[in-house]
């Protein structure tokens, strides 16, 4: 039966911002489904919040609303737009929550649209533990032993039936927030407490443990005929008790024989049936028992979902694309298989080769957070590799995931360890097990020893074993003597040359010319779904080293664009969206495309964006074979953020062909002293800075320089481990916690600009002229990181004489450094109005997507254009500055995945995602950015302040702005204070170290709606942890700077009048625009800026 | 010469009649030249059950190549067996694992294959392989392994074998002897260990299954639906059959060309329309033939566990387990049978019935084993036909 004729338009739901648990796997699949709903000739009508987004983007949907996802906004688009039908599966746990209240609140019904691909009784079944259970025993399925609390007393209880250890499960959350392990009686209370908190409706199922079982997933698909598939099962190395999204996984599932299988297959079918999800995809989690095969049905997520990603991507199988179809109303059998185009979608896709997924974490970033794995999700990004055998895959994974590894090298780091630690800490899950697994098997252990602490299936651990035998087998040996047959061999199970060279004591170079002499070269095979059984026509290709190739490379003029590798903290979604954009903009141009990139969750892997696609490490070694086969015109490396730049020095060296900004002007950006030259040549200005290699020095440096003073290790990347220093005691201090410094890792310190404002500027060159693409002015002062910072555009407090001066300088440094493409500058200007430059950054940055949705001007397509030879001029872009609007960005922390861990923002990144607020006001916007950000806006309490004071001159009037909204205010002694002494009331409440009743009792007991703590110095941040810490875990919406707390004071003021919910599309906002434009009033900037 | 190959590795070959050659690996049994594996090369895309394959008596005369590319992770067991042996004739993957794991394995497949003396061939471009076969057709093959072959002499060996078509494997699978069979399926509890009382069976409608063959499961379900099973050799006469009074009679799947096979198409036309039949795979071949179809032979054949099948009555889509090299030609049917299902995939005929003659065939296995379950439901349509309650043949 052909799609629906009855519905017209359809409103999708987005996920929002970027999350642990929550990442960029759901703009692929939203992307799919707008896409598709519109190639059907719907009106598509979306909303997300996250403007990094590649579904957000103008030219997807007909109305895309870049608006807080609560049923609140929601329903006000769906009043505006009258969509027919609303289709809350793409967009995760977010939106299925969002769908649930709109239902409850009636919506549907008044507006009369239809919920589509779920429905509200199959989302409540399978989101409510308790119904999903007793679902389960009606079909005959087994879960685990288990009770539903909603109080501590309860859990009590639940204890004494269940035994330790307890799993614990909150209701309605994503990624397992507020789950975890609770070994013992000790750590109930506090454990349930959280997990209740967590859930939005306040309930904890407590569950036996089944530590230790296989964990197994099964991707369904099932259309209104009742059609049911399996897309693809997943084998999670990492047995029961880490979540599946920190598990090592592999797919297809290796370890089950068919009688086995089939009744995991079964039971899926039961499951999805039973739940009665109509139409689309569902994933379904087992446990099972590695001694006897019973199974327990874990859960099942009604929607797509991280794994249905990972399985798209595995298989070739685009999951979320078909979903939206069925959706519709079309059925299995109606919807071609693309990459075949013979065969319908109907069928279980076969494949013959292995996948492997690492996730990749940043406990780094956050050094006090809990590093143990447990039922909660906490790694930030995640690899996918593929590979003939398991080794290969797992070894080309390892080498993906860009933390230096190439593969089980952690020999060294645990030399001074026993065989017996080393299988300590193999007990415990972490990041870090699998290298100490490998360090074990080289130690001697067993695979049964291994086995036995890990519960890591006997196969994965014995082609851990093969993979380290055939390295001591090689160590020691002359490069010149491994013949074509060994090396071939060691390839084919997965080893890099980088490895091969440590191992052979010789360079990379040496390995990779003696095996190119031996003609020992990868050759690339599709995934085609269908292990070969049809010919494939979508070039979607993996290297391998087995037998012949089907990479059949075109004459057509092609680039390569290098992709940003795993999602981490400082390198997200921003990236991959720089990448698609230049996919396509060069695809409009006529040029081929190809894709390099090893990121399951992008859109940038979707086989549908670029002409071909190589799912691959970004390493030299892997880039270059692609490079010689396909013999690109030009490779673009900065879109990839750090990654592509990374190798962009050696790459080019080989000869492959770079284009856009030269990688000697990369290199003049990052050699601070080579900067600092060209700053000096050109008359601008930088905080002054020095560096040291032992503490007396720094100690001397510093008094040079005066403080406050900046102070970070020379050879971490991305702000970890900065600090703000103000005396020459916390230099000292510094110094002595461990950092390691030597001649060639000295510390660097740096003249910190207090209070001064930071600003991004963007901006795109193709040589001869430059065009400001945006100014955006950070809420938070400079030292919070500018990843980290709101920020505005177009500014709101600098004078247009300083953002004449910020785009004048960026001209400068841009035609200084021969920009092709774009460039990113940090600026800091201070009270006394100086402006100095903290970075430069040669390539698109974090911003670009934010820019470019704020002015509605694709940047990263100008930029792409640009660097394959078009002039600004031709394509005749100038610079846009919003008119009658404001946009702002807000950044989305993990704290709610760490307890334990300081809130308090600094000189180092720690958010994960962005979202965008967009109002005819500055309070408007930045209201709606903290909405979207899942602040709560607390319309009345109390408001606890406790400010530093360089920050007490602006207390006075956001307290009296609180007061006037009809807040109450409590504060710390020298807070109210200065409150008192200008004349505003305020409830005195000790800080901890005074003696209970203090604060942290106050917010224990929920009498504190709102916490404004802005901790001045080293001290301070750490005094005032323990409230940071405690409103985390309680989820108290908390302001650490000034800045922010005055304008959520405007903020407030807007939320309490209710004018903030307002909507508006991105296409409205553009069109006014560019009527303002045309009619040449508007702020169209020439990009000839007069240089004298 | 038939041993098992020394654990350095030793090579093993195995070439197609258009003078292809892959080398790999020996594992399982070594056979030398002399004792060259000979059979047709085909390849199956399940990526589990490779211990049901190998023991299916439909794969005699068949060279397996496996497209995932681990094969033996779960070792072999005495349940997973679908005949007493293994029948494929010899086995190529990309990598046999050598040690297993699994709760249920009890031998490793390399051990399992040597003591069958079935050669296997590791270290193959298995995918290389398969885009062979699938793009000139599947054709015969020879194995063997050691120092000293020759290759071209595999070759001529190969190309000498001619053509599956007009060899008639059944005689060489079939029972000698007819046998009542009582065993329930597999589960995870009892594994192969339910059976019924004889008693108990005495009571059920009785179904006489022609064994061309059969796979133990389609046995198994048969019992499972509420049948007594007697199973009879190919070669037995519509009389011989009458006189065991059957309420019902079953073909079974089975090896080779279909054409070859007379001698069973005769008594089933004398059978038709005076007894319910079932037919799956080569009995659906047979079923045909005597409704008036003739068959022919596939390029590569249908082996895997993931092919669309339409129900043309209802429309629904069943995820089913083929294989099969030759297929049913709709062309001569008899006007009152109608083809009821059709493959997604290329749009071969799936499926007939004979409402008239209350007979039905499927050519996929909807006894599964391995592969999903969707179409287990025929066996309970078959025990509905027979006891005359069934809205449907
Ligand atoms: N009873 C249990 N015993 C041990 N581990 C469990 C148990 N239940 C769940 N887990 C682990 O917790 C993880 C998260 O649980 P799940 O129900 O899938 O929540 P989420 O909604 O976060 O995906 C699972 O992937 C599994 O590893
Ligand atoms: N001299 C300085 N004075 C004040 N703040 C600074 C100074 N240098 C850096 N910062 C702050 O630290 C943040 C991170 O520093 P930056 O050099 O941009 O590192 P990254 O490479 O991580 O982007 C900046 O965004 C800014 O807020
Ligand atoms: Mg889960
Ligand atoms: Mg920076």
């Amino acid at each position: 039966m052909p799609k629906r004729e009855d519905i017209k338009s359809i409103l999708l739901i987005g996920s929002g911002p970027i999350v642990i648990g929550q990442a960029c796997e759901f703009d692929y699949s939203g992307t799919q489904a707008v896409k598709a709903l519109k190639k059907e000739g719907y009106r598509v009508i979306l909303v997300n919040s996250n403007p990094a987004t590649i579904m957000t983007d103008p030219e997807f949907a007909d109305r895309t609303y870049i608006e807080p996802i609560t049923a609140d906004y929601v329903e006000e688009i769906i009043k505006k737009e009258r969509p027919d039908a609303v289709l809350p599966t793409m967009g995760g746990q977010t939106a299925l929550n969002t769908a649930l209240e709109l239902a409850e609140r009636g919506v549907f019904e008044r507006y009369g649209c239809e919920l589509i691909g779920a429905n509200v009784e199959s989302i409540k079944t399978a989101e409510d533990r308790e119904l999903f259970r007793s679902a389960m025993e009606e079909i005959g399925l087994e879960s685990a032993r288990s009770m539903i609390v909603t109080s501590i007393d309860q859990g009590e209880m639940a204890a004494e039936k269940l035994g330790y250890p307890l799993i614990l499960r909150p209701s309605r959350t994503l990624g397992g927030t507020g789950g975890g392990i609770v070994e013992s009686h000790d750590e109930l209370h506090r454990k349930v407490s959280i997990a209740l908190a967590a859930s939005p409706n306040h309930e904890v199922l407590i569950e036996e443990s089944l530590l230790g079982w296989k964990e197994i997933e099964l991707e369904v698909m099932r259309d209104k005929n009742d059609n049911v598939v399996i897309v693809c099962g997943i084998e999670n190395i990492d047995p029961m008790g880490v979540h599946t999204g920190d598990s090592i996984t592999v797919a297809p599932i290796q370890t089950l024989t068919d009688k086995e299988y089939q009744l995991l297959r079964d039971a899926s079918l039961k499951v999805i049936r039973r739940i009665g999800v109509d139409t689309g995809g569902s994933n379904v989690q087992f446990a099972l028992n590695p001694q006897d095969g019973r199974i327990i049905v874990i859960e099942m997520n009604p929607r797509v979902s991280r794994s249905s990603a990972l399985a798209s991507k595995a298989t070739g199988f685009p999951i979320a694309k078909i979903a939206a179809r069925l959706a519709v109303g079309y059925t299995l059998d109606e919807i071609q298989n693309d990459i075949t185009k013979e065969t319908p979608a109907c069928f279980e896709p076969s494949i013959d080769y292995v996948v492997v997924k690492i996730p990749r974490f940043n406990f780094e970033k956050f050094p006090l957070a809990d590093a143990t794995l447990g039922t909660q999700m906490k790694s930030v990004g995640e690899v996918l590799s593929f590979g003939r055998t398991f080794s290969e895959a797992f070894q080309k994974a390892l080498g993906s995931m860009e933390l230096g590894s190439e593969g089980f090298d952690a020999e060294k780091l645990v030399a001074s360890l026993g065989t017996q630690e080393i299988l300590d800490a193999c007990r415990v899950p972490s990041a870090r097990r699998i290298w100490f697994v490998g360090e074990a098997l080289r130690r001697g252990a067993s695979v049964h020893d291994v086995f036995q602490v890990t519960k890591i299936d006997p196969w994965f651990l014995q082609h851990f074993e093969e993979i380290i035998k055939s390295e001591e087998l090689l160590r020691g040996q002359a490069l010149a003597d491994i013949d074509e047959v060994f090396l071939r061999e060691l390839k084919s199970m997965g080893f890099a040359d980088k490895r091969l060279a440590v191992l052979l004591n010789v360079s990379e170079r040496e390995v990779r010319e003696r095996r190119w002499a031996l003609g020992v070269r990868p050759s690339f095979k599709s995934v085609d779904t269908c292990a070969a059984e049809f010919e494939a026509f979508t070039p979607y290709l993996y290297s391998t080293y087995d037998g012949s190739s089907e990479a059949y490379p075109t004459d057509r003029k092609k680039i390569v664009i290098l992709g940003a590798g795993p999602n981490r903290i400082g390198q997200g979604i921003e990236f991959d969206y720089c990448c698609v954009h230049a996919s396509m903009a060069l695809q409009d141009d006529d040029y081929e495309t190809i894709m390099i990139n090893c990121n399951p969750e992008t859109v940038s892997t979707d086989y549908d964006t670029s002409d071909r696609l190589y799912f691959e490490p970004l390493r030299v070694e892997t880039v270059l074979e692609i490079i010689e086969r396909e013999r690109p015109d030009g490779v673009i490396v900065q879109f990839g953020g750090q990654t592509p730049l990374r190798i962009s020095q050696e790459l080019s060296s080989l000869g492959v062909p770079i284009i856009g900004t030269s990688v000697e002007s990369i290199d003049i950006a990052e050699d601070r002293e080579r900067f600092s030259d060209l700053i000096s040549r050109l008359g601008l200005r930088q905080p002054p800075f020095s560096t040291a290699r032992s503490s007396d020095e720094a100690v001397a440096v510093g008094k040079k320089l005066g403080f406050p003073l900046m102070i970070r290790p020379s050879f971490v990347l991305g702000g970890r481990a900065m600090r703000i220093v103000y005396s020459v005691e916390e230099i000292v201090s510094y110094m002595e916690e461990g950092i390691e410094v030597s001649h060639d890792r000295p510390v660097l310190l740096d003249r910190f600009l207090e209070g001064a404002i930071e600003v991004d500027v963007d901006v795109v060159s193709d040589g001869t002229d430059v065009v400001i693409a945006g100014v955006m002015e950070h809420i938070e002062p400079a030292g919070i990181h500018s990843g980290d910072s709101s920020c505005c555009l177009p500014p709101q407090s600098l004078s247009t004489e300083t953002i004449n001066t910020l785009r004048l300088q960026a001209v400068q440094l841009s035609r200084e450094l021969e920009v092709v493409g774009l460039m990113n500058i940090q600026f800091a200007v201070t009270s006394a109005g100086d402006v100095y430059i903290l970075e430069v950054n040669p390539r698109a940055s974090r911003t670009v997507p934010f820019v470019s949705k704020a002015t509605g001007i694709p940047w990263a397509k100008v930029a792409s254009r640009v660097m394959a030879g078009k002039s600004l001029q031709a394509m005749g872009v100038s610079e846009v500055v919003p008119e009658g609007y404001v946009a702002v960005k807000a950044s989305v922390f993990p704290f709610s995945k760490f307890p334990g861990v300081d809130t308090v923002l600094g000189p180092e990144m720690k958010s994960t995602g962005e979202v965008m607020g967009v109002h005819a006001s500055f309070a408007g916007a930045f209201a709606k950015s903290q909405l979207a950000s899942n602040q709560d806006l607390p319309v009345s309490g109390r408001v606890f302040l406790s400010v530093r004071e360089q920050d007490k001159a602006q207390l006075p009037a956001i307290a009296r702005q609180l007061i006037s909204l009809g807040y109450e205010l409590v504060a710390t002694r020298g807070t109210a204070k200065c409150l008192q002494d200008n004349g505003i009331e305020a409830q005195v409440v000790n800080k901890v170290r005074e003696g209970s009743p203090h604060i942290v009792d106050f917010l224990g007991a929920r009498k504190i709606d709102l916490v404004i703590n802005t901790p001045e110095g080293w001290q301070t941040v750490m005094d005032s942890k323990s409230i940071r810490l405690v409103a985390n875990e309680l989820k108290i919406p908390t302001y650490t700077t000034i800045a922010a707390a005055q304008a959520l004071g405007e903020a407030l003021e807007l939320v309490r009048s209710g004018d903030h919910i307002s909507v508006k599309s991105v296409q409205e906002y553009v069109m006014e625009l560019n009527d303002i434009c045309a009619d040449g009033v508007g702020s169209v900037v020439s990009c000839e800026l007069n240089l004298n | 010469m038939i041993r098992k190959p020394q654990a350095t590795g030793e090579k093993g070959y195995i070439a197609l009649a258009d003078g292809t050659v892959f080398t790999g690996y020996c594992f399982g049994a070594l056979r030398g030249e002399s004792d060259a594996v000979c059979g047709e090369a085909v390849f199956n895309t399940s990526m589990y059950g490779y211990q049901e394959i190998l023991t299916d008596p439909s794969y005699a005369g068949q060279i397996m190549s496996f497209t995932y590319p681990h094969i033996g992770n779960v070792g072999c067991n005495e349940e997973d067996v679908e005949a007493n042996r293994i029948y494929t004739e010899g086995v190529v993957v990309r990598a046999a694992t050598k040690t297993p794991s699994n709760f249920r394995s009890t031998v490793s497949l390399p051990e399992y294959l040597h003591k069958n003396g079935v050669m296997g061939v590791e270290g193959i471009d298995t995918r290389a392989l398969v885009m062979h076969l699938r793009d000139n057709g599947s054709q015969m093959a020879v194995m063997a392994g050691g120092d000293g072959v020759s290759v071209s002499a595999l070759i001529d060996q190969a190309r000498a074998l001619g053509s599956m078509e007009g060899r008639d494997y059944v005689q060489h699978v079939s029972c000698k002897e007819s046998y009542s069979w009582n065993k329930l399926p597999w589960s995870l509890q009892s594994g192969n260990k339910r059976e019924l009382s004889q008693e108990k069976l005495m009571t059920r409608p009785h179904v006489v299954a022609i064994d061309c063959g059969v796979k133990s499961n389609i046995l198994r379900l048969l019992v499972q639906v509420g049948f007594r099973v007697t199973v009879v050799p190919a070669r037995t006469s519509s009389a011989d059959i009458s006189a065991l009074r059957p309420d019902g009679v079953f073909l079974s799947n089975g090896p080779g060309d279909p054409a070859t096979l007379g001698y069973v198409v005769d008594p089933v036309r004398d059978l038709l329309g005076k007894v319910p039949m079932f037919g799956i795979c080569l009995g659906h071949q047979i079923l045909s033939q005597a409704l008036g179809a003739k068959t022919y032979k596939l390029k590569f054949g249908h082996r895997g566990g993931n092919h669309p099948v339409r129900d043309e009555k209802t429309g629904k889509v069943e995820i089913t387990v083929q294989n099969h090299g030759f297929a049913v030609s709709k062309e001569g049917l008899r006007s009152e049978s109608m083809v009821s299902h059709i493959n997604l995939n290329d749009h071969t005929v799936e499926g007939i019935e004979a409402p008239d003659a209350r007979a039905f065939s499927v050519q996929y296995h909807p006894e599964a084993s391995p592969g999903p379950h969707d179409s287990q439901y025929l066996f309970q349509r078959f025990y509905d036909v027979v006891i005359g309650n069934a809205g449907r043949v």
